[in-house]
């Protein structure tokens, strides 16, 4: 259990969504585990009495979600409503939390997997795992971060940014990491099951260090021999070695039950085109692009995630409908068909190669950055100062 | 002007029939108990606990049908409903959740429940329709299969019906709903036989209040978006495509099919009898229970309902079986006769140990209706594994917990599904808990089954779940997906009555609790939270290799105590009076 809690310590740092030193882990069995001291614990350990879980996380927050959500916490509370819709599909919406109090908290909690504690940081649960509480945490800063310059979009297109609003942007803007450049992989094509399973996780590993997916969470998936190597589902990118599922394409066996929910997906792309290794992400501003729209009185504001009409692109790039599962299973392979890319509406991007994933990789890079370049145009930023400030 | 209901989401009475005398009357429910123990499960083991140390077959011994506040509404999945006595096989607590329609003709009949005691003179069917209650003859029934008799009373509404098992007092026999859904386990047939009942049906013509129509729709849309996202349920290989046996294929990659009664994990012709065969051979289409998105049963053109993974698992692995077209008999034979496919397919696994004998499918026919009827080596096998295997002197081959014979899935291969076996308050049984969802289809997020470290927090915490959702009542497998967040939600939009998943979580543990009260008070206690010592002692080995080793005792033991101790049971695994008195259940009753 030990080593459970120290792993997402470890990574929440590493997500650069926790300072060095400030994630506060417990584990609960019979009895409680934690993976340091702090005066806090006492709190949150009444939190925990209160509630039917196993662990949970609290830390306060690395820039620039610290400012982003701080900001979020007052414009938005009591409630934050995330847009993006992989989140808000799992969590709904994120409550805001006044004090650190065990009993307000417990009152926010027995609703939601996570709080929001404004100046404070967020608590987040799990039941099962601490990777629950984990994918929570990192879920609220992924959200927020796209709800924030979505919001901000929005607002500068109709005249009603607000000092607090500009003031908020100008710091996150300057706190913003520089692009990535993903690493070269392995070249392709791969036949032996060894040489497939390697080039995935390696992959998976490549797409996590390039900041490319939200809680280390996407698909990823290669086709050898009618078999479709394939994510598992709620495994992590940068851990996939045990967990990738071979599924045979002729059906004849279902142990792909547990394969990624966007199994059906990556399975139409490679039954319709040459395409064999295929790439699921959710880079923040191609997402964030994904949402900005500039038709305000379109009758199908609201439900734009599963029925928007429009025929609708940005760098060059289809932005498709769909929800997780179906819909989606439907919109990305028919425009897998035509381009090897593709945005999802508010959740992330699809890009498919012929025999490796280095194309996957470079494309699903150069859309991100090719979306950022365009989110500051839009933003009024000029490209100079778009990075470094 | 429209009045304003006095209850949402309840009916607010249940109806007690007295078969002694042929009386009846209705009962109304304080809405204080509603609130404790919500319904289904909850409010029967309620009802039940006062009787719970008489026999299961005095006279006085009730027989109880509960559905829950989500039933017959928009509720995904809210078309379940939970029958309970105290189960002839086990001398536990005896409670199936089944689907059908049974649970929502019951409330739009205008009840939340029908409790019936006393036994008729005479074999006898209850029919009701709204606040009409007829107990008529029905011994033109006698020795019907539960099929014919289904066909011949359906036409009067939604249908309870046994089959000759439960007549020939076959310790495991079955309640078949609707012709396909099966109550299976415990022997909640014959709890239905010893009041001399051969049917049950129900309709109704009543709504359901609900309290705020709008906050439904979006919390049913919430719910429905997660089951959208859900490959277990919805995925091009889950459970809407292949039924449950789309775990057939993932049990046997995680060698953990149990095969020749548990002493092997690995069946080596699994491949030609999964799910994808039996769609091959059979083209089924989708059917279901009431208001379900999933549709998990399979029925062929002929109307014949495929078998489900613990089926197809056990009487193929388990008794070594390669016929396709034997399982699919087998299982239409049980379902006829109105007897558990589980408790039958181990029991024989049991005996064809002892006896050293390949089952052929002419002899799993031959054994299937000589237990139902009753004849020759059928007489014994009909009290179940456990009391066989005593009587011959070879109990270690009984793979059963308190009495009841272990599913699908074996417990070398999941510490999880292990712990929960042992502690379960029905006996083997995977559906307390249901740890398989995380252990192996690896939701909400994936745990590892080779250890039970932090697994006595998740059991306890997934039993007062699934307590909760056998109350609203829902149906577990949507916990694949969705959970008591969006469920509380639900709840709050039906009854009114502001909710939070922590209280729906708070209620369940209510629930549990009562139930080990129940079992303690008829003398259970740590000795029955064991496993058979198969898995303690033997590794699983196929070819001198080992596939799933032994489980470590003292490991388990562990797992045990804490277990305890979180539940608020004592040492020796029993209720305390404190912890009775947090949850506001009495002490003794």
């Amino acid at each position: 259990m030990e080593s459970l809690i120290n792993k997402y310590s470890t990574k929440m740092i590493s997500a650069g969504l926790a300072p060095a030193g400030a994630p506060l882990i417990a584990l609960l069995d019979a009895d409680v585990e934690w993976n340091r001291h702090d005066t806090l614990q006492k709190t949150l350990e009444q939190v925990m009495a209160g509630l039917h879980i196993n662990s949970l996380i609290f830390s306060e927050l690395a820039e620039p979600y610290k400012t982003i959500i701080d900001y979020l916490a007052v414009s938005s509370a009591p409630t934050i409503f995330p847009e993006d819709s992989e989140t808000r599909t799992f969590f709904h919406d994120f409550p805001v939390c006044p004090t650190f109090s065990a009993l307000e908290l417990i009152s926010a909690l027995k609703h939601r997997k996570n709080v929001i504690v404004p100046k404070a940081g967020i608590v987040a649960l799990g039941s099962v795992s601490p990777l629950q509480a984990y994918v929570s945490f990192s879920s609220v800063c992924f959200s927020c971060f796209v709800k924030f310059f979505t919001d901000y979009l929005w607002a500068r297109r109709t005249g009603r940014i607000d000092k607090k609003m500009e003031d908020a942007f100008l710091k996150v803007i300057n706190l913003l990491e520089p692009p990535h450049s993903p690493p070269t992989l392995a070249t392709g094509p791969f036949a032996s099951r060894n040489d497939i399973l390697s080039a995935i996780s390696e992959a998976g590993r490549a797409t996590v260090q390039s900041r490319l997916v939200d809680s280390f969470f996407g698909n990823i998936s290669y086709l050898a021999c009618d078999i479709l190597y394939i994510s598992q589902t709620a495994s992590s990118l940068d851990e996939l070695e045990g967990n990738i599922d071979a599924v045979p394409l002729d059906g004849s066996s279902s142990v792909g039950i547990t394969a990624s929910s966007e199994y059906s997906a990556h399975r139409q792309i490679v039954n319709n085109t040459s395409y064999r290794a295929i790439l699921h992400g959710h880079p923040k501003f191609s997402v964030i692009l994904s949402l900005d729209c500039k038709i305000n009185d379109c009758k199908f504001r609201g439900s734009c995630h599963t029925s928007c009409p429009q025929k609708r692109e940005v760098c060059g790039i289809s932005i498709v409908p769909g929800e997780i599962g179906k819909g989606l299973s439907k919109t990305v392979p028919a425009a897998i068909a035509h381009d090897p890319s593709v945005i999802v509406y508010g959740h992330g991007v699809f890009t498919a190669g012929v025999t490796d994933f280095n194309e996957p990789l470079q494309r699903l890079a150069a859309i991100e950055n090719a979306c950022r370049a365009e989110y500051f145009r839009r933003a009024g930023i000029s490209s100079a100062r778009q990075w470094p400030l | 002007m429209e009045t304003k209901p006095d209850i949402y989401g309840w009916c607010g009475r249940i109806l007690k029939i007295d078969l002694n005398d042929g009386s009846h009357h209705t009962e109304q429910i304080d809405n204080a108990l509603y609130r404790k123990f919500i319904g289904g499960r909850g409010l029967a083991g309620y009802f039940l606990r006062p009787f719970i140390t008489l026999p299961w077959n005095d006279n006085a011994m009730p027989l109880l049908l509960f559905t829950g506040p989500l039933v017959n509404t928009i509720s995904p999945t809210s078309g379940r409903m939970t029958i309970m006595s105290r189960s002839p096989l086990t001398g536990a607590v005896g409670d199936c959740s089944v689907g059908g329609s049974l649970g929502t003709e019951i409330k739009k009949a205008g009840w939340d429940g029908i409790i019936i005691t006393g036994k008729s003179d005479f074999l006898c069917g209850l029919e009701i329709i709204n606040d009409e209650i007829k107990i008529v003859e029905a011994k033109q029934y006698t020795g019907w299969g539960t099929a014919a008799t289904h066909q011949a009373i359906n036409k009067k509404g939604a249908t309870a019906v046994i089959g000759p098992a439960a007549e020939n007092d076959v310790l495991f026999s079955s309640v078949i709903v609707d012709g396909h859904y099966a109550a299976g386990r415990g022997g909640i047939g014959l709890s239905f036989a010893i009041k001399n009942i051969k049917y049950l049906t129900v309709r109704g013509d009543k709504n359901t209040f609900i309290f705020d129509g709008p906050a439904l729709k979006k919390s049913r849309a919430d719910v429905m978006r997660l089951v959208s996202a859900s490959p277990a349920l919805m995925g091009e290989q889950g459970i809407a495509r292949f039924g449950t046996g789309a775990l057939y294929d993932l049990i046997d990659a995680r060698t953990m099919m149990p095969t020749d009664n548990f002493r092997k994990s690995i069946f080596d012709r699994a491949s030609k009898m999964n799910a994808f065969a039996y769609q091959q051979r059979y083209h089924p289409h989708n059917t279901g229970c009431r208001g379900c998105p999933v549709l998990c049963k399979k029925e062929t053109a002929a109307d014949l309902i495929l078998p489900e993974f613990e089926t197809m698992s056990h009487f193929s692995a388990l008794i070594d079986n390669d016929n396709l077209e034997a399982v699919t008999e087998a299982n239409r034979i049980c379902n006829d006769l109105g007897m558990d496919t589980i408790s039958a397919a181990a029991t024989l696994a049991c005996y064809a140990e002892i006896s050293s004998l390949k089952i052929t499918p002419e002899m799993l026919f031959s054994l299937l209706h000589d237990i139902g009827h009753i004849r020759g080596v059928g007489a014994e096998l009909a009290e179940g594994s456990y009391r066989y295997a005593l009587r011959r002197g070879r109990p270690e081959t009984s793979m059963t917990v308190k009495k009841l014979e272990l599913p699908g899935y074996d417990p070398r291969g999941a510490y999880g599904m292990a712990l929960s076996y042992a502690v379960s308050t029905r006996g083997g049984c995977h559906l307390r808990a249901y740890p398989i969802s995380h252990e192996i289809l690896r939701k909400p997020v994936a745990t590892d089954r080779f250890t039970f470290d932090g697994k006595a927090r998740i059991i306890k915490t997934a039993e007062d779940l699934n307590a909760a959702v056998d109350s609203l009542t829902a149906c577990k497998f949507l916990f694949f997906a969705a959970s008591l967040e969006e469920y509380a939600q639900v709840f709050s939009a039906i009854t009114g009555l502001q909710s939070s998943a922590e209280d729906l979580f708070r209620a369940g543990e209510r629930i549990y609790y009562q139930e080990k009260l129940m079992n303690a008070a008829n003398g259970f206690s740590q000795v029955d939270d064991d496993l058979p010592k198969r898995f303690f002692n033997d590794d699983s080995r196929k070819d001198d290799r080992i596939v799933l080793k032994a489980i470590n005792r003292n490991d388990f033991y562990q797992a045990r105590a804490n277990y305890y101790r979180i539940r608020g049971l004592n040492e020796g695994g029993l209720p305390t009076k404190e912890k009775a008195a947090e949850l506001g259940l009495l002490w003794k009753v």
